[in-house]
């Protein structure tokens, strides 16, 4: 990383506590929904965080904004630990670092205008717009995320999910962040919709030079957007690097699985796809499995895996590798395996949304076709490839 | 609104055996109190045994009014059938009664719902549920019925389905909820199974199970499928044949290599071409601008003018027919002499399909 990160997370740790009884509540055990997560996120920069539901991605969303205290570990904004700040101290970073929803329905009051909806951040920040310019900024906000400025007075229900999303962005942008947390943006929108909403939020990175912690399930939109991305797994950040390093050489297991299970907009990849079905579900994060927490679902679990957490970090045997194949991942076993099938001839990109198609065919990174692999694909475990080292 | 003549895109010579389930010309209607919904408007698709019609469109595109107005679920009101005929096993189902579409639904044609915690009754353990099916349609015995639950259960893969019969739904997950909902549909062997959005609330590692479970049951009992959803990834692995619909209406309709190779329907381009990719890391998607239509206001000639890029004059005026599309390039059709199924609603399908 050339500059300075602008965002570090250091073991975050965020248990909710089990409790029995009614009068006296004893504490019986904790929901460990985020268990030990680190990254760093530099200025300008997007980092994707995927993984399934109850993987602890949403957890990490709301910790980061100060939805929730960390039960332990630390977040750094700029050098400064604000994960005891309170106070005046805290509503300062607050400005600093805002959030976008997943449910365009539910995270807008139904009784507030637009008006009033992107305006409200300023109440709470007077000192960003004094009350007589307010009216102007917001209407400014609604002109850059895309709306007609003069639809300040309407209500949410007048607006379609996708206006609903960037009005959204817009109160998320209102006190002029430098880091925007945005939890599933897309995912409750419509596909042509959701290119529409996608391009928006690049086209304002740009613009305001903004940070992105992307967290999403839709493996495609999260290789779109971000430069970075993170595999989360039951609390735990189970492989990170850069959009190349894990889509074209993912050498977890559950990344892998993962990326090999997405389907593909190509009917040609249906019959030459080496497709990893995982047995078995998602472990209880009350009682996570000892050791690696993939290796119940894992067809490469052996005893060290239930002995010994593997750490995050570029695998051994990587190492010394130059190239895409050294990042991080927490396995024993590291391998790199090509799992992503192509997705067809690459479609030129539309330059913009006037339904304008640009003739830039640019298929320089695509990998080639692979080999399909005897037996793997219908079978329930795929079977070995090399032991590794 | 303006009533147009569709030509049917079921010729006489198409099919060599009549199809399971004839989809014609059908329109539905929803009476609101602020208007009428037009939202399913002359919409005709067939599928024969065996095989896999997927119905692919957002949301308000009508795809899942057909498959109610299909199954005879529709709210009424305020919906209502306004013409058309669904035509099952050589019946037109709009003409039976009540009690004699009641004896199809579950035993001839079923179908699986998006959300199966809402779809499935929360009081009642999943083994009373499943075994209902046989009792009421089959007559038998509260005990002989949960014996078909276990059996059932086993069938889709439930681990323990002997201990967890009695459970009720909330003890289950979400891909073993898909599951029981599967286990229902295909409780009583039917020909026709209809899954609207079978795997949308589903992970994408629990969705490739479903998917592959699914296909499997199809195969194993030779059923049709009619697979509703908006995700083309999902379509692409299982579809044989794909309708597309937009604003109550089917736009294009080809076999699934067809399609992707070479959509024939602006709308189908635009939606393939936004898509992020997994493969590769694109430059700015394309998006199609605009909104979907109010289906209280349809616009005039083809709906999808106010938001394609390839609209003329003729467009805005002239609604367009289901054109025959020959396709140079397809594999079902080859030589692209026609008769090879495809269809599109585009005036320009013959542009849409060379520009590339």
């Amino acid at each position: 990383m050339t500059s300075e990160p602008i965002l570090e997370v250091r073991d975050l740790v965020k248990h909710y506590p089990l409790t029995q009884g009614i009068v006296i509540k004893r504490q019986i055990g904790a929901v460990k929904a985020v268990d030990g997560v680190s990254f760093d996120l530099a200025p300008g920069e997007t980092l994707g965080i995927v993984g399934e539901s109850g993987c602890g991605k949403s957890t990490v969303a709301k910790l980061l904004v100060h939805l929730e205290r960390p039960t332990r570990g630390r977040i750094f904004y700029r050098g400064e630990d604000i994960s005891r700040l309170s106070g005046r101290a805290l509503k300062a970073v607050r400005r600093n670092i805002q959030m976008v929803f997943q449910d365009p329905y539910t995270s807008l009051n139904p009784r507030m205008t637009v008006g009033d909806i992107i305006g409200e951040p300023y109440d709470i920040h007077p000192e960003v717009a004094p009350k007589g310019e307010r009216r102007r900024k917001v209407q400014e906000l609604l002109d850059v995320v895309g709306l007609n400025p003069e639809y300040i007075n309407r209500y949410p229900h007048q607006f379609s999910g996708g206006q609903r999303q960037r009005i959204g962005i817009a109160r998320g942008l209102a006190l002029r962040p430098e880091i925007i947390v945005a939890d599933e943006p897309v995912s409750a929108l419509d596909v042509s919709v959701q290119a529409q909403v996608v391009n928006l939020l690049e086209k304002l990175q740009a613009e305001f030079d903004l940070s992105y912690v992307f967290i999403a399930h839709d493996l495609s939109v999260v290789r779109h957007i971000s430069d970075r991305v993170a595999v989360m797994y039951l609390g735990r950040l189970v492989e990170v690097g850069t959009e190349t390093e894990i889509y074209d050489h993912p050498t977890h297991p559950y990344t892998q699985a993962l990326l090999s299970a997405v389907p593909v907009p190509n009917p040609e990849a249906r019959e030459h796809r080496t497709r990893i079905l995982l047995t078995g579900e998602v472990p209880s994060p009350a009682n996570p499995p000892s050791g690696c927490r993939f290796r119940t679902r894992c067809w490469k679990a052996r005893e060290r895996c239930a002995l010994e957490v593997p750490l995050l970090a570029v695998p051994a045997e990587f190492r010394d590798l130059p190239g895409p194949v050294a990042h991080d991942s927490a396995c024993h076993f590291a391998e790199e395996r090509d799992v992503v099938p192509s997705a067809g001839p690459t479609r030129p990109a539309g330059a913009d949304g006037a339904g304008v198609r640009g003739e830039s065919g640019d298929s320089g990174e695509v990998p080639g076709p692979q080999p399909p692999e005897p037996g793997a694909g219908s079978g329930e475990a795929p079977p070995e490839w090399g032991a590794g080292a | 609104m303006t009533v147009v003549n569709e030509p049917s895109p079921h010729p006489a010579t198409e099919a060599p055996a009549e199809p399971l389930l004839d989809v014609r010309d059908l329109h539905v209607e929803f009476r609101l109190r602020d208007g009428v919904s037009q939202a399913v408007n002359g919409v005709s698709y067939a599928v024969r045994a065996g095989e896999t019609l997927a119905v692919l469109g957002e949301s308000g595109s009508g795809k899942s009014v057909t498959a109610q107005a299909i199954m005879g679920i529709l709210d009424s009101p305020p919906g209502y059938v306004t013409a058309g005929q669904v035509r099952f096993q050589g019946r037109d189902l709009l003409t039976l009664g009540r009690e004699e579409r009641r004896k199809v639904r579950g035993a001839q044609m079923a179908m699986i719902f998006q959300d199966a915690l809402s779809a499935l009754n929360p009081v009642v353990s999943v083994g009373a549920q499943l075994g209902e099916m046989f009792e009421v349609h089959r007559g038998l015995s509260r005990k002989a019925a949960r014996q078909r639950a276990i059996e059932l259960m086993d069938r889709v893969r439930i681990p323990a389905a002997a201990q967890r019969v009695g459970d009720y739904p909330h003890q289950f997950s979400g891909g073993m909820r898909q599951r029981i909902m599967i286990a229902m549909a295909m409780a009583l062997e039917p020909a026709l199974i209809i899954a609207d959005e079978p795997t949308t609330a589903l992970d994408v590692t629990v969705q490739a199970q479903v998917m592959e479970l699914l296909a499997e049951l199809r195969r194993e009992l030779d059923m049709g499928l009619i697979l509703i959803t908006h995700d083309l990834g999902v379509v692409a692995d299982v579809a044989d044949t794909i309708a597309v619909m937009y604003a109550g209406r089917i736009v294009e309709n080809a076999p699934v290599h067809d399609l992707y190779r070479a959509p024939a329907h602006p709308y189908t381009r635009g939606l393939l071409d936004s898509i992020p990719r997994l493969d590769q890391k694109g430059q700015e998607l394309y998006a199609i601008k605009g909104l979907p239509p109010n289906l209280m206001h349809i616009p005039p000639g083809c709906p999808f003018h106010p938001r394609c890029p390839r609209a003329r004059d003729v467009c805005r005026v002239d609604r367009p027919p289901l054109y025959e599309v020959t396709d140079p390039g397809s594999v079902a059709d080859a030589g692209g002499v026609g008769g090879g199924g495809r269809t599109s609603a585009c005036h320009f399908w013959e542009e849409t399909l060379d520009d590339e």
